[in-house]
């Protein structure tokens, strides 16, 4: 039997009605339509589903929906605040941390994280707390650059952004 | 598939909800990943229980430690007491699932869950911790001995609530240790873990306590690797004849991540790094938190 909540999600309350059974991710993506959450392995192995409740990291594939109610939940669509793209994901574009890009969204939760807790991890720190997403494209360089990037204060407006020397995508196939 | 749905904020309501024959979720980790899998189907009827007030408070009453079920790794990791005076705890509450496994997952669940690979079994089971449980009808303390009886089973009825863990003060001079065999640095599940606590009084060993991991149904404590230990002075003969104790208490089985060969000959190996910790730490030195993977040559 269906069940009346709202869900606050980025800020916004959506009213939703969901069987009981119905995880956090499968309610943001399916009834709120939010889609930058990804079902990778729906077992808590990939964290592509990651987002924040109450702005701690929870895989949203493995949690009710239900359970969400009167919690903030923070996707990657809300990440940036007012901004269109925020630091953390400018960075990520300018060291190419983005190969197909379907780990980004749990990388970006993830990884904002770990700078709350940790404002300024060495590499050894990103790559341990980044284990929990798994990425198939990039091979992570791209990705821990990213974040220390960011530690640094190093990052430049969108626009400006120079591909870093060492970013280029290796060719393969599949 | 799940029918009712109910959120408690108190214990009574939670316990209500029990005895109409609902089944508690907290943190979800184990609950919905285990359905997700297939290991068994998300119950008929669900309480949450992760609302509950005054259920995620660490105390520490007569210098003990008291764990509210609600208490998550995170906070057990971020516990300043726990580091210091249950460090096997912090070692395995650090490496549990990833920081997202850490900040919704509750010890009460992972207890509650009984699976014979769980990482902070070891510890509260080394360090003597029973567990609270309450029903409409009264609570009751038990040993997690007698707690766990097999893979994925308690002893505990369908009606009761695990509230909270009891740990008793330990003796001074105690150091310990929690280490596991893993091959993914975050949500990973131990292919072999063991845990020591080990109380010196000057060179002596006068007391020691040693647990194996995703080594036998339940996890256990190995007495004659306690013995083993008990009256030296923790040097390599006494470290080696413990360690083989352990390897001896396994009957680890073959699955996707170890076969029982591997497990049986591993088992001595991180029982080894486990003891050795937990005597450095008893005698004032330091091993960093979480021990694993630092102790396996890997930062």
């Amino acid at each position: 039997m269906k069940v009346a909540a709202t869900l606050r999600v980025n800020g916004t309350d959506y009213p939703v009605e969901l069987d009981p059974h119905v995880s956090l991710l499968k309610a943001v993506r399916e009834e709120l339509g939010l889609t930058g959450s990804k079902e990778g392995c729906d077992d808590s192995e990939c964290g592509a589903c990651m987002m924040l409740l109450d702005g701690e990291p929870v895989n949203a594939c493995s949690y009710l929906a239900l359970q969400a109610e009167g919690r903030d939940v923070t996707t990657v669509e809300g990440l940036a605040g007012d901004e269109e793209v925020g630091p953390l994901q400018r960075a990520f574009l300018q060291q190419a941390g983005v190969q197909c890009g379907f780990c980004t969204p749990g990388m970006l939760v993830s990884a904002t994280t770990l700078l709350r807790h940790k404002p300024d991890p060495t590499e050894d720190e990103i790559r341990i707390a980044l284990s929990g997403n798994l990425c198939r494209c990039t091979g992570y360089r791209g990705i821990v650059r990213a974040v220390r990037q960011v530690a640094s204060g190093d990052v430049p407006p969108l626009a400006r952004a120079p591909v870093h020397e060492d970013a280029t995508p290796p060719h393969h196939a599949g | 598939m799940t029918r009712s749905f109910t959120s408690a904020t108190t214990i009574d309501d939670a316990l209500s909800a029990l005895a109409g024959g609902a089944r508690p979720v907290a943190g979800g980790t184990d609950l919905v990943v285990g359905a997700r899998q297939g290991k068994a189907p998300l119950p008929d009827a669900i309480v949450a229980i992760d609302r509950i007030l005054g259920l995620r408070a660490i105390d520490a009453p007569d210098g003990g430690l008291r764990l509210g079920a609600l208490v998550t790794h995170g906070d057990i990791v971020a516990s300043e007491d726990i580091r210091t005076r249950f460090t096997a705890l912090a070692d395995a509450s650090a490496i549990v699932g990833s920081h997202a496994t850490r900040a919704q997952g509750t010890i009460g669940g992972n207890v509650m869950n009984a699976s014979p690979a769980m990482d902070t079994g070891g510890p509260l089971l080394c360090l003597g911790a029973t567990a609270n449980l309450r029903s409409a009808s009264g609570e009751r303390s038990i040993e997690l001995d007698e707690l766990w009886t097999g893979p994925g089973s308690t002893s505990a009825r369908a009606d009761e609530l695990l509230v909270a863990l009891d740990v008793p003060s330990p003796a001074a001079g105690t150091g310990s240790c929690y280490v596991r065999l893993e091959y993914r640095r975050q949500m990973e599940i131990a292919v072999v873990g063991a845990t020591a606590v080990v109380t010196v009084e000057g060179d002596r060993i006068v007391g020691a306590r040693v647990a194996i991991t995703a080594l036998t149904p339940t996890i256990r404590r190995a007495p004659e690797a306690e013995s083993a230990l008990v009256g030296t002075d923790g040097a390599e003969d006494a470290v080696e004849a413990a360690a083989a104790a352990t390897a001896a208490a396994s009957t680890p089985i073959s699955d996707v991540r170890g076969s029982a060969e591997y497990r049986r000959a591993m088992a001595a190996v991180i029982a080894s790094r486990a003891i050795i910790s937990a005597i450095t730490r008893a005698r004032g030195g330091s091993v960093p938190i979480p021990a694993s993977p630092a102790l396996h040559g890997v930062t």
